[in-house]
């Protein structure tokens, strides 16, 4: 599956995960790498993360890129940083208005 | 009046809460503890708030919620600690991280670990892509979060949950690539035979099979080999069966083969643990009733042993009931003794299921020495074959050392099974011999920025 | 069933201290059977902190130091394997005036010992070491030590010694020891007799036991140095970190983890068993993040403890018996044998086999506890 389209264009991969049937909840803005998104109330970060990006990037030294594996706080897979300087479990942490998420931040301070 | 004995009751899944329950009943008011803001564990998990989703078969949306208003009766009962994380225990006294991220520790008279089980893995090539998840995973997805973890979605592996799984997607509406299983047709004749004695779940896995059936989803049965396909996420699976080799495209992988209790703290508590021989995973070692080697502390459910979820309610009970015994309070023996009929049952059946769902040793054995076994260090098969034989080593601990599988961030929970099987295989030695890898506290993640709640008044 | 086996040398300990000596009577073809209560390097010497320094030794230790680190600067060739040592420099920070004052003194005396220091004021360590927390006095900084992997270590060199010719036994825990007219016999677990001529005392937390057995008064306390280790993150901190006084001390290896270090966990010298203190490992944390601000972000993800033997006087006890002849002791590290080990290997080949060594011992003979004192502690 090439990420260019027949014009060059870097084409933005799919996100991971689908929601399913109706939501009836309150949306919720966040962001990620300053980019605007939402996600609904009670999502996990993960959820809401992986609706918007196929993946959550990569964490510390290992260049591999993540997109969850057990998503209930096993497999420590899922850890994000976020711009307050936080570093959280995203499957196990609640979505919450305003969270800054940083996936391809480059890392000058840990 | 003397003061009441402190029980601590670790995770508030089916086990801990029926724990709970009995416990207060009796007067005791246990502290129940769990790392998630509501109870339910996994099989109950508290669903997001707004979610729509059709009929899905095993599944009753208002068990969970059911679950938590049991809780609501017993709060003004039972001392209830949500979003706390217990990551250590020394002694009698364990160490938990709270709501607020602060630390801090309790005594307890009494343990009793609910700490439930994961899925179990066996690592195949691109298991680490990005779109590959546990059978677990997809149902939280599913069931909690109202998603689906890919458009087009490969369940494989062995087990129950592969077909639930696969089904209940189906029934949500998700497109199914394929259900491929290790086990084979004479492994589900078991099955059937084993189920007999509980009508509900062999209809359950009737229907399940109907509803795939219906939705014309593909089952491979037999899997000798898997491969997952894809640069850098998942484009399709591989799956060999017999002589046939099919490749299935999919956006997303489901695996797994059966659980693994989780025995962190069991371990860190110094209870004795012995490797179980049908599975090969280190179980602890309990009497009848969920006492563990360790006077004072107790075990039950998916965390203990691998009698299946429907028992975890019923363990957690008897354990309670054990605890009471043990501090020579009221007790019910008639009570216990329809629980000991009803674990027996369930035991039996739990045996039957893994008779027809038996963990695919033949798969973990081919592992190829490319496949990478620890995804948190990212070591292979081949390195730690390696270091067996040039080293002679065949202690798991000491494999570890040399490797730095289970070194990583997961603590060896995912790689933990696998990484034992593969240097017992490769260096001739028994389970026994080759051992487990030793608990370490912290068993969740610590933020080095953690405090302690009792910050005045520290002293090492 | 008894399993009788004779060498000229019986080391007992097969942690890094007696592989490596195993290693060098081996290279000079002197057979020697190495008795091992569990795994070689199975207790401190596979999960100590790591630090190959001569920085901050009592003087006493630095003729030692100095031959250790020659040594693992081809540590590669003599064991035939990677123990992943890198001389990345030791940087010992100085809190207030008066610890600053000691790294002073502390450069000056081991000048003469070859161990070359450079001073930095609070500007210079905040220039080179920008990821440095505020309040530091200063720093002493020695380039050409550095650190190792000390689970790979003593495995390592347990194969040398092994491809050398010695006979390294695991699993065998010495159960009884007694003089006879050759020399020594030992009963080890799992049935096995081993006669020698010589008896070396390897035996770490052990070795005061050991040497109990045989009459002769050493002492020692059991301490369980407490350790801790963070996620991977990325490389940074390139100097192994440790304080002028008792404190904290952390590296970073280059894959990213860091390793901690401080204080306490316990320890039962009955079963050999111990285990790290949440409450220490708390505290170093704190510490640790008031050097290293940043690391206020990791996560620790595993804690540990290692058994190890200390002296009164933190020195370890090397050389012939005061006592017994044809014994040699070798333990007693307090902390800080890791770096040592290699070198003691080659002294206590060259005392057994030559009766004397290039290399000065003086400060860490038996007999400066006194003659076989009785109730010494």
């Amino acid at each position: 599956m090439a990420d260019t389209d027949e014009a060059g264009e870097r084409r933005v991969p799919a996100p991971r995960l689908v929601r399913l049937g109706r939501r009836s909840a309150a949306r919720v803005a966040f962001t990620i790498d300053d980019e605007a998104a939402e996600g609904f109330e009670g999502d996990t970060l993960l959820t809401a993360i992986l609706t918007n990006r196929s993946d959550l990037g990569a964490i510390g030294p290992d260049p591999r890129r993540r997109a969850g594996f057990c998503l209930m706080g096993i497999c420590q897979d899922c850890w994000v940083r976020l711009a307050d300087g936080r570093r959280v479990r995203a499957c196990t942490t609640r979505l919450e208005p305003g969270m800054a998420v940083l996936l391809e931040a480059v890392e000058v301070h840990w | 009046m003397s003061p009441l004995p402190t029980v601590v009751i670790v995770g508030a899944g089916p086990a801990g809460i029926a724990a709970a329950r009995r416990l207060a009943e009796a007067g005791l008011r246990p502290m129940l503890l769990d790392r998630e803001p509501a109870v339910g564990g996994q099989i109950l998990r508290q669903q997001a708030p707004g979610i729509e989703l059709p009929p899905l078969p095993g599944f009753d949306p208002a068990a969970g919620p059911r679950m938590r208003s049991d809780l609501e009766a017993l709060r003004d009962r039972i001392d209830w600690y949500p979003s706390t994380t217990v990551i250590a225990i020394e002694g009698n006294r364990l160490w938990a991280i709270g709501p607020s991220g602060e630390i801090d520790s309790t005594g307890w008279d009494r343990l009793l670990v609910c700490t439930g089980a994961h899925d179990r893995l066996v690592p195949v090539p691109g298991w680490t892509l990005p779109g590959v998840v546990t059978l677990g995973a997809a149902q939280i997805a599913l069931k909690t979060q109202g998603c689906a973890v890919g458009r087009r979605i490969a369940f494989v592996g062995t087990g129950p949950l592969l077909y639930l799984s696969a089904a209940q997607h189906v029934a949500a509406g998700c497109d199914v690539a394929v259900v491929a299983d290790t086990s084979g047709v004479g492994d589900a004749a078991a099955a059937v035979a084993g189920l007999l004695g509980d009508r509900a779940r062999l209809a359950l896995g009737l229907r399940c099979l109907r509803i795939l059936a219906r939705a014309g989803v593909r089952r491979v049965r037999r899997v000798t080999a898997l491969a997952v396909e894809g640069d850098d996420r998942v484009t399709g699976l591989v799956i060999h069966a017999g002589r046939r080799r099919t490749t299935f495209p999919c956006d997303a992988v489901a695996i797994g083969f059966g659980l693994v209790p989780q025995t962190q703290l069991l371990d860190l508590a110094g209870v004795e643990l012995a490797p179980e021989s049908r599975s090969g995973l280190w179980l602890p070692v309990l009497d009848a009733a969920g006492r563990t080697s360790m006077p004072g502390v107790y075990a039950a459910g998916d965390g203990a042993t691998l009698a299946g979820a429907e028992a975890a309610g019923l363990m957690g009970e008897r354990a309670a009931l054990a605890v009471l015994e043990d501090l020579h309070l009221a007790s019910d023996r008639d009570r216990a003794a329809w629980l000991d009929r009803e674990l027996a049952r369930h035991a039996g059946l739990a045996r039957a299921l893994a008779r027809a769902f038996p963990f695919p040793t033949r798969l973990e054995e081919s592992i190829d020495d490319a496949t990478v076994i620890c995804r948190c260090e990212g070591v292979t098969a081949g390195a730690v074959r390696s270091a067996v034989g040039e080293f002679d080593a065949g202690e798991v601990n000491r494999l570890k050392a040399l490797t730095r599988c289970g070194m990583g961030r997961c603590q060896g929970r995912i790689c933990g099974p696998v990484l034992a099987r593969l240097v017992a295989r490769a260096s001739g030695r028994s389970l026994a011999e080759v051992g487990r890898l030793r608990a370490q506290a912290p068993v969740e993640p610590l933020p080095a920025r953690t405090r302690r709640a009792d910050a005045a008044d520290a002293t090492p | 069933m008894t399993t009788r086996l004779e060498a000229e040398v019986c080391v007992v300990g097969g942690g890094l201290v007696g592989c490596a000596t195993a290693l060098h009577l081996a290279m000079r073809r002197v057979p020697c059977i190495v008795l091992e209560r569990g795994l070689c390097g199975g207790q401190a010497s596979g999960v100590n902190y790591g630090g190959v320094r001569r920085q901050g030794r009592t003087l006493a230790e630095l003729p030692l130091a100095d031959r250790a680190r020659r040594l693992w600067g081809r540590l590669a060739r003599l064991v035939d394997g990677d123990c992943e040592f890198r001389a990345t420099g030791h940087l010992r920070l100085a809190r207030d005036a008066a610890e600053l004052a000691g790294l002073e003194r502390w450069a000056a005396e081991a000048r003469s010992f070859g161990v070359a220091c450079e001073i930095l004021g609070p500007d210079r360590l905040a220039e080179r070491w920008p990821w440095l927390g505020p309040g530091l006095a200063g720093g002493s900084f020695c380039a050409d030590d550095g650190q190792a992997n000390p689970r790979l270590a003593t495995p390592l060199f347990a194969r040398a010694a092994r491809r050398h010719g010695a006979r390294i036994i695991e699993q065998r825990a010495v159960l009884a020891v007694e003089r006879i007219p050759s020399g020594f016999h030992l009963q080890a677990a799992g049935g096995l007799e081993v006669r020698a001529r010589i008896l070396v005392n390897a035996a770490g937390a052990w070795g005061p036991g050991l040497a109990a057995l045989l009459g002769e008064r050493l002492p020692g306390e059991v301490i369980a140095p407490n350790m801790l280790v963070s996620e991977p993150l990325p490389y940074r901190i390139e100097p192994n970190l440790g304080m002028a006084g008792p404190g904290v001390y952390l590296r970073q290896i280059p894959s990213g983890s860091v390793i901690f270090g401080g204080g306490r966990g316990t320890a039962d010298p009955e079963t050999g068993r111990c285990r790290p203190l949440l409450a220490t490992s708390l505290a170093t944390l704190e510490e640790a993040c008031r050097i290293v601000p940043d690391l206020a972000r990791a996560t620790i993800i595993r804690t540990w403890a290692g058994i190890e033997g200390r002296t009164p006087d933190d020195l370890p006890v090397i050389g012939a018996s005061a006592t017994v002849p044809g014994l040699f002791h070798a333990f007693g590290f307090s902390g800080h044998g890791f770096m040592l080990a290699p070198a003691v290997g080659a002294v206590l080949a060259e005392l057994v086999l030559d009766g004397h060594s290039s290399t000065s011992l003086a400060g860490l003979a038996p007999s400066r506890f006194g003659v076989g004192r009785a109730g010494s502690t």
